[in-house]
């Protein structure tokens, strides 16, 4: 009998949506007892290949083999059957039911009509045991740490016979002791023939339990490499590809005055992980600072807790040298500070309202938009108009409802919003994500600009090319920890990439 | 291309239209399978409603609450609450009214209108505690506010029986006659129909919700915490605090109703063993109305001569008034699945098509 | 199909347009050959199992047998009470009845407002005005009578009284029962729960049990819906094999619950007066502007026929004995416990 090596194969897999590739001709090949990481960049296009490797959806060209046979995954209970399982990132678990429950939900053993219990313990209990997977059985879901309910999942993959597992970025919601004892898992799993896919960005998670890995960029396929030929460094250039850092005309550096400072900011969930760890920066007028980081690494709460919007544990927050402790998120408003959030659906706009309606969205309540009671129509109308113009944005009329616009246009109309509100300081948060060129060089240009009349700016991103072109300086974030600083003009993308995925200078 | 555009415009409006017309034409069908005449049925019906001075009068005093419900519910969703609370925003604002009625001295129409104001404060405050259990506490107001109804029910029974009983019967004493809120002379034109400051006070609440939400910044507020509550949290909008606000305008207007049926229609209040229904009326109605001034105001005005002119069914036709009840349900229910009626729509279209 | 369907739905819609453009003069009013009787219920349906119904069954037995045109009107709120009795009213309704005390200061209303009016109030004491009729029953005399029963043949010596609310028609019950147990044994005890509530089955069943399992093991209810409860519980015990009683309440309850556990019920008959009363109105006696008080010798209360299935000859005839003495007046039934 031959034994099969490869266990999954993936051949020249694309997947579009819309005119935009997320995936190009990927090629991937998994063998059985193996860890195979796949490594990219957020939106590198990682999780729509496992995505399509699940039957969530059906690629646009490409082939897969499963066992060495060309099969079309039609849908995730087909993948099930053929033995792939996915541990996903965000657990999807029920909360009120035992782990025991949880694991058997659909797959029942029964006895008539009735569930049999007894046994699905017991066979719930031998799998955890074999795999080296401590949970109890009967406790319930809610009550379990978060590194716990990933076991749960891994148990679930297990019960429902999966002997390819595909880990989507496993570690992001683990503290450093789950995480390693997670990685002991996976090297446990393959002992006993299982094969492992993990998705991560973490250089050092790749170098201490994978076999190989596969990098791709930008949804297409770049390289893949066996652990025991490449190191990090390697790996992150692969990762990150050779920027070619447009230069932007801006003038000289010329940094002012202080005008954020932030000392020891600390911040904790309620769960006990560390999501802001120590962090201190000062941001100047006059300048652009970058923090570089992955996703997830405690930029939206580091933004959210300088205009106030959550409480950190410990810390100092100054704005122009004052205290921002006790005040309002309106009060920081009116201190000068403008704010470009990450989600422009969940935070940035009011989708069922109009244009105009958005622009007034901060300062609908000062004098300048109303008489105290009623709202100046008319005025909001033509300075919707105005600022149309200025910033480009492009609709029927200043009363076109935002849900129906680009996502440019919809950036912009924030944009319009918090830079014609003058401020001293300026937060802006992936401000192009999503965006075609034209938006992005528009975006682009506005931060320059403002940064060239001497407002001070915090740019938090994870485009690598954008932090470098528009950046004076970059701070590296990793794990809520300010891990780094580096010049834009004097660094690569070695060096940037190392230290995103969590490797010092 | 733009006779297309008016077409989806016109759509919304439609689907309340057709559901009352689909509900009509049911509720005949069920007459009909049921063994009564609809003909004389719906003519009852109207005439009820539109036969006489005191119908009219009626009718208007039936329709009062129902349209303040509506509204109390529509504020309150547009700021993202569910409020089924009004049923006891009512009661307390009744028992509250009630009580200054009947203990305070004062005089004709002073007396009326301190007992409204105080009515329509314990409303409102009780539709703070609403809001209190849900900022502080993170309540569910759906769960808060019907819990409360019950709450709000035992305590009038307790004020009623305690500090203003009337020995030997079910209800309360009689309020003074100073304080009572009816229009007197208006009330001998109709026949003694029970008509009271309702008439003016609704049309100006009607019109005060209209303004408040297209003109007034507080409305632009309120608006933007109930489409979404993350984004008025990022501008710096109290969400809690216009959360508390609504459900004390919602409260008030609630509290509004029992005023007007305690010092307006009854004169008393009853021990009754449970809550009017008129706050759950009201989610219906503003469901109807979709939130919107004019439909709001029109779905009440509907669902108030149906629920009057039921009366009138039985007596003529010997309609038993559940069929009303049918009627109305059916109407909300092809307005809450609106897919089923617009699945008609097309095809209204496509044989008004072919006729041409 | 969905094209006939479409078409189908027109026709209807049109028709039912012409129906309605029709002329919408003159819908109905009665006849006028005819007299006419028209009844508006408490916010109770007509099929009530109660009052409503009962009243309701004397106006269709008047229809049967003199041909009186009768209605009822549903009234869906306390506000609707008003504009219903002025539907007969204003068509001329020879009577109107309303069915509950309830109604009293709706009734009063219109009477005064319309003093050629006649109407009828059940269970009310309402006094001196005109022309409205008020049905009062002496629920105490009844309710002595069924203290005989229970005081006779309790076993434990122990018996209870559950009523609806503290008020007085219900205290009417509960003071002639009391005086009833006590003519027949002096040392029975008689426990009392006043619920607070008519329709509350759950409340009834819980005071049922606490009663039961305090030793009584007969209990008396006035009590409306809340009595569901009581009897609810009594069926509980027989089934496992306990015997205890319910005497019902208002009409023949052994017909709805049974009579493993329906001793007796004692009975209001609001049937027999509102056609008694009917009937005398419209053949040109009406007592407008009084109370008729129906008592054991006018026959509007009294024990249900069916009570020789549970009740021993023996005790029905000490029944009757305590009847002819209440008839005679030579004892007098306390009102109020």
């Amino acid at each position: 009998m031959k034994r099969v090596e490869k266990v999954l194969e993936l051949k020249n897999i694309s997947k579009k949506f819309g005119e935009f590739y997320a995936n190009k001709n990927i090629n991937l090949e998994i063998g059985r007892g193996q860890i195979h990481a796949l490594l990219g960049e957020n939106g590198a296009g990682k999780s729509t290949l496992m995505s399509t490797v699940f039957g969530l959806h059906q690629p646009d060209g490409g082939e897969i083999y499963v066992y060495e046979r060309q099969i079309k995954i039609e849908n995730p209970n087909h993948a099930i059957k053929l033995g792939i399982g996915m541990v996903h990132q965000h657990f999807k678990l029920v909360e009120d039911f035992t782990v025991t429950e949880n694991i058997i939900l659909g797959m029942e053993p029964k006895i008539g009509h009735r569930i049999n219990m007894k046994s699905a313990t017991k066979e719930v209990k031998d799998l955890s045991e074999k795999y080296g997977l401590k949970v109890d059985p009967n406790s319930k879901v809610e009550n379990l740490a978060v590194g716990v309910q990933q076991k749960v999942e891994i148990l679930k993959a297990l019960y429902r016979g999966a002997n390819i597992l595909i880990f989507d970025e496993p570690t992001a919601v683990l503290t450093p002791d789950e995480i390693g004892e997670l990685l002991d898992i996976m090297k446990t799993l393959v002992a006993e023939g299982k094969s492992i896919v993990l998705i991560t960005h973490k250089l050092n998670e790749i170098m201490s339990v994978a076999d190989k890995c596969t990098v791709i960029r930008r949804g297409e396929y770049i390289k893949t490499v066996d652990i025991k030929d490449t190191d990090e460094n390697e790996l992150a250039q692969l990762m990150v590809g050779k920027t070619i850092s447009k230069q932007l005309d801006k003038n000289p550096f010329n940094p002012a005055d202080k005008i954020l400072e932030i000392n020891h900011l600390h911040l904790v969930s309620k769960s006990g992980r560390k999501i802001l760890d120590d962090v201190s920066l000062t941001v100047h007028g006059g300048e652009v600072l970058g923090i570089a980081g992955v996703d997830g690494n405690g930029q939206s709460e580091l933004v959210e807790s300088i205009v106030n919007m959550i409480e950190t544990n410990t810390g100092e927050i100054k704005i122009k040298g004052q205290s921002t402790k006790g005040k309002s998120i309106r009060d920081i408003f009116e201190s000068g500070v403008s704010y470009v959030p990450a989600d422009r659906h969940k935070h940035g706009l009011v989708l069922d309202k109009n244009i105009s309606e958005n622009l007034i969205l901060i300062e609908y309540y000062k004098k300048q938009y109303n008489d105290g009671l009623n709202l100046k129509k008319m005025l909001i109308r033509d300075e919707g108009k105005q600022k149309m113009q200025a910033f480009d944005i492009r609709a029927e009329s200043e009363a076109t409802i935002v849900r129906g616009m680009s996502g440019g246009n919809q950036q912009k109309v924030i944009l319009a919003r918090e830079i014609s509100r003058n401020p001293e300081l300026l937060i802006i948060v992936q401000p192009t994500r999503g965006l075609d060129i034209g938006a992005i060089n528009f975006i682009h240009n506005q931060i320059i600009r403002l940064r060239d009349q001497g407002v001070a700016i915090l740019l938090v991103s994870f485009e690598l090319e954008e932090l470098l072109s528009l950046s004076d300086r970059i701070n590296i974030i990793f794990d809520g920890k300010i891990i780094g600083q580096v010049d834009p003009n004097n660094t690569n993308d070695t060096e940037l990439g190392l230290m995103m995925a969590g490797k010092g200078v | 291309m733009n006779a297309v555009a008016k077409h989806m415009k016109n759509r919304n409006i439609l689907v309340p239209i057709l559901a009352t017309i689909i509900a009509l034409v049911f509720g005949a069908i069920i007459m009909l399978i049921a063994g009564y005449n609809p003909v004389i049925a719906y003519q009852s019906l109207l005439n009820k409603v539109f036969g006489s001075a005191y119908d009219i009068g009626e009718v208007i005093r039936a329709i009062i609450p129902l349209l303040l419900s509506g509204f109390a519910v529509a504020l309150a969703n547009k700021a993202g609450l569910l409020n089924i609370g009004v049923d006891g925003q009512i009661t307390i604002g009744a028992v509250a009214s009630l009580l200054v009625g009947t203990l305070v001295d004062f005089p004709p129409i002073i007396h009326g209108f301190t007992a409204l104001t105080v009515g329509v404060i314990a409303g409102g405050l009780w539709g703070v505690l609403i809001a209190y259990l849900k900022t502080r506490f993170t309540i569910n107001e759906v769960i808060s506010s019907i819990m409360l109804n019950y709450v709000a029910l035992y305590l009038s029974h307790m004020l009623i029986r305690g500090i203003v009983p009337q020995e030997g019967s079910q209800r309360s004493a009689l309020i003074q006659d100073s304080a009572s809120i009816s229009l007197n002379s208006l009330s001998e034109l109709l026949n003694g129909a029970r008509v009271h400051w309702g008439l003016f006070i609704t049309p100006l609440i009607i019109f005060g919700f209209y303004y408040f939400f297209n003109k007034t910044r507080y409305g632009y507020e309120t608006e933007v915490v109930g489409l979404n509550n993350h984004a008025a949290h990022y501008a710096g909008i109290k969400v809690n605090r216009i959360i508390t606000r609504t459900m004390f305008i919602s409260g008030a207007i609630g509290g509004l109703i029992g005023v007007f049926d305690t010092l307006g229609v009854y004169k008393y209040m009853a021990i009754s063993t449970s809550t009017s229904g008129v706050g759950f009326d009201g989610v219906a109605i503003a469901l109807l109305g979709g939130n919107t001034t004019i439909g709001t105001t029109l779905s009440g005005v509907l669902i108030g001569v149906l629920k009057y002119g039921s009366q009138g069914m039985q007596f003529g036709a010997g309609v038993p008034s559940e069929i009303i009840g049918m009627i109305i349900s059916l109407i909300i229910f092809f307005v809450a699945a609106p897919g089923l009626v617009k699945k008609l729509l097309p095809n209204m279209e496509h044989t008004k098509k072919e006729v041409q | 199909m969905k094209k006939q369907l479409a078409v189908m739905f027109v026709l209807i819609l049109g028709l039912f347009l012409v129906a309605c453009g029709n002329e919408g003069g003159t819908t109905s009013t009665s006849d006028g050959e005819q007299a006419s009787i028209g009844m508006v219920t408490d916010l109770g349906s007509v099929n009530d199992k109660s009052f409503n119904q009962s009243a309701w069954e004397g106006l269709q037995k008047l229809k049967e047998d003199h041909g009186y045109d009768v209605k009822y009107l549903e009234p869906q709120s306390d506000a609707e009470v008003e504009p219903s009795l002025l539907q007969f009213v204003n068509n001329k309704t020879d009577l109107t009845w309303a069915t509950a005390a309830t109604l009293e200061d709706a009734v009063k209303n219109i009477a005064e407002t319309n003093p050629d009016a006649k109407l009828g109030i059940v269970d009310s004491a309402l006094e001196g005005v005109a022309n409205v009729v008020s049905v009062s029953f002496k629920e105490n005399e009844g309710a002595f009578l069924a203290g005989v029963v229970a005081g006779t043949m309790t076993e434990s010596d122990k018996v209870g009284f559950v009523g609806g609310m503290e008020i007085p028609v219900i205290q009417r019950f509960h003071a002639g029962f009391a005086a009833g147990v006590k003519a027949v044994n002096p040392d029975a005890e008689v426990l009392v729960n006043y619920v607070g509530a008519f329709n509350r089955v759950d409340m009834g069943k819980s005071a049922a049990a606490t009663m039961y399992d305090a030793g009584v093991d007969i209990i008396f209810h006035a009590s409306g819906g809340t009595g569901n409860g009581i009897f609810n519980e009594a069926q509980e015990r027989f089934n496992a094999g306990k015997q205890v009683w319910v005497i019902g309440v208002d009409k023949d309850q052994s017909l709805e619950f049974g009579n493993d556990i329906t001793l007796t019920s004692m009975m209001k008959y609001v049937d027999q007066a509102v056609y008694d009363i009917s009937h005398e109105a419209l053949t040109g006696q009406f007592p407008g502007g009084e109370v008729v008080r129906l008592g054991l010798n006018e026959n509007g209360v009294g024990l249900a026929d069916t009570s020789d299935i549970n009740v021993s000859q023996e005790v029905l005839s000490k029944v009757e004995e305590y009847k002819e003495e209440i008839i005679n007046g030579n004892i007098e039934v306390p009102e109020t416990p």
